[in-house]
């Protein structure tokens, strides 16, 4: 099976069925297919090649859902890119993917016309709303093509093998990473999903995460995967406005990270009438034992479920709801189909209480990272059969007699803030951008709501640059979750013997 | 006396932009579309109205309507003073 044969079997089965709700608009599946089929058609006669890199620059929105699956009916991969990218990255992760197309929004056709001087292989770019000046080269506009293009279906050429996506995550060395995914990965993973899950046909989902992040993505996948209905949300800016939408469009599944959390458990819902909640999920960090309770209070109906992941096999654990009285703080089990166990550095499996790297097998571990052998041989290694891979998390988890995983700390030391990677390296690098400064060291510093805020130490050369100036340039540089919440200037910063930066020592 | 349009546009300006040059657009601009703030900022926003203004802002009035631009945020103030004014 190919990921859009999720979207062209429901359109098939349920065509008058609302598939999209979102931006004041509902679409039916038979709606999004006719738009996804145009939008391909478009790709196919401005050259998409089978496999070239198509880059989605958006926000949340009806037309980047479309376009996810209109890249893989013309046998492209795509790349979704966090809307709050700024453009150097931006640069990069183009030139590192050779992208031959970008979709953005009107509002960015200046970066877009920059990038088109930045990356030689960038050849066409689709503006889904119109730009404030009129753009040269070749631009194209998303509302144009759904009244020139034609609305059959492209002959399939893909198989399971072919790549999907690319979806970037941050790299300890500072550089993102873009892991390769497959039909056949995606499928089995989202069918994985769904399974423990239990999702049907009548299941409605809200999704408040970016599309750019697989928590979010998924959300769609899944959806069009089961026939249900996504209400597709820019964000959680505004619980109240969510709240309110979640009760007009009586949503069933709730997923959510542990920022939402925080902010859902401070609010007073009982002027919502959330009945028609069936579950809610958590991911990208834990949950503190404490708003588990406070959930399950708040939402007595519903059932929770605590989950653990990354990028790189999509979902690998989640707790089944009714052992959340028992282990609280643990993130369960493998998902179905899947394996995992727990190694020492020697590569020595290890028993319960003990300590040690988890490993995950299965047909949800990922391809490896887009042209970057090493990262990927460190990541991805063999396996039990010939030709498999495994995934090294790079998490320290311990098992208990049951057999249930409790996270214990990472390898490296990622912050994970919002529920978003960010890799201190990428944050330091930008400092060291800025002129002025001489020596930059950035850690994680634990929030109630946010699970740490990003701290930046930074000694300068003279004493012209004040905090503001700092955040100024880390707001122009770097996307809104990695901007530093706390910048201390400093003398200096605590050393090693060798002279490196002792980040053990800051605050 | 500053005007609460001039109070915001230099509250978002020193500390959401971080800007030397003050505030660089529209009031009736969106915040959010522009990416002037990002999500979590709107609730330096709501402590802004209730520690500069005084206002009490309940959760059911952090929407767009109230938040997503310096003229409605002028404007959900103004109609939160006049509220506690004559009652």
């Amino acid at each position: 099976m190919l990921v859009q044969e999720f979207l062209e079997s429901s359109a098939d089965r349920l065509p008058d069925k609302v598939a999209l709700i979102g931006d004041g608009q509902r679409l039916t599946y038979a709606e999004v297919e006719a738009q996804a089929n145009r939008l391909a058609n478009a790709f196919l006669a401005q050259g998409l090649q089978r496999g070239d890199r198509v880059v989605l620059f958006l926000p949340n929105c009806l037309e980047l859902a479309i376009a996810i699956f209109a890249v893989l009916k013309a046998s492209g991969v795509f790349v979704p890119l966090n809307p709050s990218t700024k453009s150097d990255k931006c640069a990069y992760i183009l030139n590192n993917c050779q992208a031959r197309f970008l979709i953005t929004s009107g509002r960015q056709a200046d970066l877009a016309q920059q990038l088109t001087q930045q990356v030689s292989s960038l050849k066409t770019i689709i503006l889904t709303s119109p730009p404030a000046e009129t753009s040269t080269g070749n631009v194209l506009n998303y509302t144009a093509i759904q009244g020139d293009y034609k609305s059959h279906k492209p002959p399939k050429v893909n198989i399971d093998l072919d790549l999907a996506c690319l979806i970037y995550t941050s790299g300890s060395t500072g550089d993102p990473k873009g892991v390769m995914s497959d039909h056949s990965n995606v499928v089995f993973a989202a069918s994985s999903i769904i399974e423990y899950l239990g999702n049907v046909e009548s299941d409605i989902i809200i999704g408040l995460l970016p599309l750019s992040f697989d928590y979010g993505l998924y959300q769609l996948l899944m959806v069009f995967k089961f026939g249900g209905t996504l209400v597709l949300e820019k964000g959680f800016t505004y619980p109240a406005a969510i709240l309110k939408r979640m009760e007009q469009e009586r949503v069933t599944g709730f997923p959510g990270v542990p920022t939402i959390y925080a902010m859902l458990l401070k609010m007073d819902l009982s002027t919502y009438d959330l009945s028609s909640l069936r579950y809610l999920t958590n991911t990208a960090a834990a949950l503190p034992p404490s708003h588990i309770l406070q959930i399950r209070a708040k939402f007595p109906w519903a059932t929770l479920f605590s989950m653990y992941g990354l990028t790189e096999t999509k979902r690998t654990l989640y707790l089944p709801p009714d052992q959340l009285d028992k282990s609280p703080d643990s993130v369960g089990i493998a998902i179905p189909g899947t394996e995992v166990w727990i190694e020492d550095k020697q590569g020595h499996r290890l028993g319960c209480s003990q300590v040690g790297e988890l490993v995950v097998r299965g047909r949800h571990v990922m391809r490896g990272y887009w042209g970057n052998p090493e990262a990927s041989a460190a990541r991805f290694r063999p396996g039990l059969m010939p030709g498999e891979r495994l995934c090294y998390t790079g998490d320290l988890f311990r098992m208990d007699e049951e057999g249930f995983m409790y996270f214990v700390s990472r390898q490296d030391d990622m912050i994970k803030s919002r529920g978003e990677k960010v890799a201190p390296k990428e944050v330091e690098n930008a400092l060291y951008g800025l002129p002025g400064v001489r020596e930059a060291a950035v850690i994680g510093v634990a929030d109630p709501v946010l699970g740490q805020v990003v701290k930046a130490f930074v000694v300068q050369e003279g004493d012209e640059l004040t905090p503001a100036d700092i955040l100024r340039y880390c707001r122009a540089h770097l996307e809104d979750f990695m901007v530093p919440k706390l910048v201390e200037l400093c003398v200096q910063l605590p050393k090693t013997s060798s002279g490196k930066i002792k980040k053990t020592d800051l605050k | 006396m500053q005007s609460i349009e001039e109070m915001l546009r230099q509250h978002v300006a020193e500390n959401i932009l971080f800007s030397s040059q003050g505030y660089a657009y529209p009031d009736d601009a969106s915040l959010l579309e522009n990416g002037i703030i990002d999500s979590m900022n709107v609730m330096e926003l709501v402590l802004f109205l209730e520690e500069k203004l005084g206002i009490k802002v309940e959760d059911f009035e952090i929407v767009p309507e109230n938040f997503d631009s310096v003229s409605n945020l002028a404007a959900f103030a103004r109609q939160k003073q006049s509220l506690f004014v004559s009652s």
